[in-house]
């Protein structure tokens, strides 16, 4: 997290997909992911806004629906707002929904934040036929009420004079059915300590049991005074078990028509436009499967393979790499660095610059880069939502919801990447069987680059490699899901409009991927060459493949092949380039090959990988992954090589 | 009428599923396991619902009634365990066929009312209709039904949220599918697709089972 400041700050909450990330660039000018898919912006982001030679610090929360947390991230979201002292609390809703969102903007009212609502999109609202009494809402609310396209920063100056001009006036609380109101009472006159929310909701949130104001409270209150709390709480809870939450609910749904009455009119709605079309197609598996295997033909294997590992490669490495700038650097270094061992370091065939950043420039920034802009783009249209509902039948075979196809999809550009991204994905449960497999049967895109070339030769060979990786991502699929303790997930999402991606956008959150993978690869590729430097001056490199040798010889590859496996920890993509070598050098046959390369696939995480691992699943379950991973790859290719050979398949 | 034994009854139950419902023409005594000369055979017999011919056993007309109400209490004591007492697998199945015997002498109407009269059993086959259900259409009850009942392009309010997953509940009310509001139904697979207000909604069928829907009045 970014160091405290003592800027006063302003925090953005509300649903997914409102354009919370929108106003937060309009008001910051910095960039963040502004996107159309439930859930992507995990982490919370910062930037700075000048108002009238005032500095503000905005904070852009992961999207949260109500003030009870319910998946992590809006428990990330919610912790903001009950650690952090905001001068003001911007609420963005979407107009189309304001009555479906309003009762959080009371929950944030009620809660004592200085809330500001903003109520954006009101552009498309009014194409549905909506008109919007705003003047009245801010009157009904209490709270400044901000119209706004934030889209085309229609409203901006409004929301940044509201930011400047915040005062925080007191309001009259909501007033829910009566019964309601006398437990709420009896809960207040239990709390003493000094909360960051108010009396109120603090007494709402512990009658809801959530789990992090029980423990907040469990800590400021005095023992006695604890206890005789729980004690009320126990009793209005039996008391309310059956109903509890949805009067709450209802209770709020009530004020909020109360508010809305008169604001809202609505015209007759007009017949269906041509995005609603689509996106039904879209989610017909009659149309959706032919329209998903398009999106995977053009936006994968055309633009990503071809044009990207095909094209942009060759152009980079081969022509631009090899003839104009490898032979003067290279030369640059013979003619400099005099010692033998100091030219192996920087320009040597693991050297800093050949596998460093040679590498991560020539060969995998065309990859990667084209695979993050294939996948921007379809975040942006909103058509992950809809792929997502289409394969969840499919995915609780093993043990995932819809949900996990962005992960899994995104594990195709960068493992590492995706691994971050399980967070979204709401159980414990879910979490580790999609880090697993990550972590086994999905190919990244730079490995996935090299294998593909490697084997595209060889029809059959690629066939048998693509057979038996989608058999092993099912069969450990299934078997996880049966194996592991926990309820099976449960589905829901919410299905955004489809719509056009701005080009600006889908460039910009391109290069900001791009980037992070770059600032968190291009240091561990300099210090992969920097081990391998190592290791080949030390002897140590030999004597690790020396003793790794009798497991490859075991899957009946050439000992050569030891050097890819043990690359193939650094990067995923070094030990199939290393693979590359061997066969060019005609070291290989099909069988081999093919074996080679679906064990390499298999194997483990690549260090990046393996380190977010760490940090997201923890250490006792990264490491059984590891273990389990690479106890899967080599018999796998063990098994693979005895089927091959018995039955000279690929002969 | 002399109450029929509980193995006479699934015996014509078994005869209404494979004859009515399948497509058999009588049903062989070893697919029935009962020796033709059992005691429940030949009661069954003796009322002249059943008929067994060589090594055959059919349904007479005199039977259907009796066959077509057995069917009905067994698949209404399956909608009891399973979605009211949530007994669910081989148990529920045991529970529902100890249950389906005392559904007897108007208790049967009494569960089926409570139910909201349902049309097919947790497996998804017809609950063939009683009295109190043909009753209910007439007057035009309006019914609520899981959102699973509802067909495409349908809609409704929604009444209640079967509340068996506290978590999931919040998240469908913070999302604003809240008892009162709209529903359209969009689409049913491969998932539940449903219209709130502007909002479209996607849910698998676990959730969709516990979203309960008034149909409107006709």
């Amino acid at each position: 997290m970014a160091p405290q400041t003592s800027h006063p700050k302003v925090v953005l909450v509300g649903n997914p997909n409102v354009g919370k990330s929108v106003v937060f660039n309009a008001l910051t000018g910095a960039y963040t992911t502004v996107s159309n898919y439930p859930g992507t912006s995990v982490e919370v982001s910062r930037g700075f806004c000048t108002i009238d030679d005032k500095r503000y610090e905005i904070l852009d929360t992961p999207g949260m629906y109500s003030m009870m947390p319910i998946t992590e991230e809006e428990r990330v979201a919610r912790s903001i707002l009950l650690n952090e002292d905001p001068h003001a609390v911007i609420h963005v809703i979407d107009a189309r929904n304001i009555d479906r969102m309003l009762p959080m903007t009371l929950q944030l009212i009620e809660a004592g934040l200085p809330v500001v609502l903003v109520v954006n999109i009101i552009d498309e609202a009014k194409r549905l036929g909506m008109e919007l009494d705003l003047k009245l809402l801010q009157e009904n609310l209490g709270i400044p009420v901000i119209g706004a396209v934030m889209k085309r920063r229609v409203g901006l100056d409004e929301l940044r004079q509201a930011i400047a001009d915040y005062s925080m006036v007191p309001y009259a609380p909501f007033v829910y059915a009566t019964d309601l109101e006398y437990d709420i009472d009896q809960i207040i006159r239990n709390i003493h300590g000094d909360y960051r929310l108010s009396r109120r909701a603090t007494a709402l949130l512990l009658l809801q049991k959530d789990t992090d104001v029980v423990d907040l409270v469990a800590k400021q209150e005095t023992k006695d005074n604890y206890e005789q709390l729980q004690e009320t709480i126990r009793e209005i809870s039996f008391r309310r078990r059956a109903d509890l939450h949805l009067q709450i609910s209802l209770e709020r749904r009530k004020v909020c028509t109360k508010m809305l009455s008169g604001v809202v009119t609505q015209a007759v709605e007009e017949g269906e436009v041509f995005t609603e079309k689509l996106s039904r197609w879209m989610m017909n598996p009659l149309t959706g499967a032919p329209i998903l295997i398009l999106v995977v033909y053009l936006g994968l294997y055309k633009f990503v393979g071809s044009f990207g590992a095909g094209t942009l490669v060759d152009f980079l490495e081969g022509t631009l790499f090899e003839q104009y700038i490898n032979p003067p650097v290279v030369d640059f270094f013979h003619r400099n660095l005099s010692a033998e061992w100091l030219f192996e370091l920087v320009a040597g065939e693991y050297g800093l610059w050949t596998l460093g950043i040679r590498y991560a420039v020539a060969l995998v920034l065309p990859i990667v880069g084209t695979f993050f802009l294939v996948f921007s783009l379809l975040e942006d249209t909103g058509y992950f939502p809809r792929l997502a509902l289409l394969v969840d039948r499919l995915f609780k075979q093993i043990g995932l919801s819809g949900r996990a196809v962005i992960p899994i999809v995104l594990g195709f550009g960068c493992d590492t990447m995706a691994t971050l991204v399980t967070r979204t994905l709401e159980t414990r449960r879910e979490r580790i069987i999609a880090t697993m497999l990550l972590a086994l049967a999905i190919p990244c895109s730079a490995q996935l680059g090299v294998i593909l070339g490697l084997l595209s030769a060889q029809p059959g060979a690629l066939a048998v490699w693509t057979v038996f990786l989608l058999l092993v991502f099912i069969l450990i699929g299934v078997l996880a899901a049966k194996v592991l303790p926990g309820e099976s997930p449960v589905f829901y999402m919410e299905i955004p409009p489809l719509r056009l991606p701005q080009l600006r956008n889908v460039v910009v959150k391109t290069l900001t991927r791009m980037q992070s993978y770059f600032v968190e690869i291009l240091p561990l590729f300099l210090f992969a060459a920097l081990v391998l430097w190592a290791g080949k001056m030390t002897g140590t490199l030999e004597s690790v493949i020396n003793m790794f040798s009798p497991v490859v010889k075991l899957i009946g590859l050439p000992v050569e092949a030891t050097t890819a496996f043990v690359f193939g920890f650094f990067r995923r993509d070094f030990g199939a380039a290393g693979l590359y070598d061997l066969q060019s050098s005609g070291l290989l046959n099909p069988t081999q090959l093919t074996v080679a390369a679906v064990t390499l696939t298999l194997f483990v995480p690549c260090v990046a990988q393996f380190l977010v691992m760490l940090k997201e699943r923890g250490f006792r379950v990264s490491l059984m992954i590891f273990i389990f991973v690479t106890l899967m790859a080599f018999s796998s290719g063990w098994f693979l090589n005895r089927f091959l050979v018995s039955t000279g398949l690929l002969m | 009428m002399d109450k029929l034994s509980e193995q006479a009854e699934e015996i014509l139950e078994s005869l209404w599923v494979m004859t009515v419902e399948g497509d058999n023409v009588g049903c062989l005594l070893t697919s029935l396991k009962v020796e033709p000369d059992s005691e429940q055979l030949l009661e069954l017999v003796r009322l002249t619902y059943v008929e067994v011919r060589g090594d055959r056993v059919y349904l007479r007309k005199e039977g259907r009634p009796e066959a077509q109400m057995t069917v009905r209490r067994h698949r209404l004591a399956e909608r009891l365990t399973m979605d009211i007492l949530g007994i669910s697998g081989d148990e529920g199945n045991e529970q529902a066929c100890e249950f389906e015997h005392l559904l007897r002498q108007g208790v049967d109407t009494k569960l089926c009312t409570l139910l909201n009269h349902p049309t097919t059993c947790p497996h998804g086959n017809p609950i063939p209709p009683g009295e109190c259900c043909i009753e209910a259409r007439q007057q035009g009850a309006a019914g609520i039904v899981a959102l699973t009942e509802l067909k495409s392009g349908e809609s409704g309010e929604i009444a209640y949220l079967a509340a068996s997953d506290d978590k999931k509940m919040q998240k469908l009310m913070s999302m604003g599918v809240l008892p009162g509001s709209q529903v359209l139904l969009v689409q049913k697979f491969p998932s539940y697709i449903f219209k709130v207000g502007h909002s479209q909604f996607a849910v698998d069928d676990t959730l969709a089972r516990e979203i309960h829907i008034r149909r409107p009045v006709k």
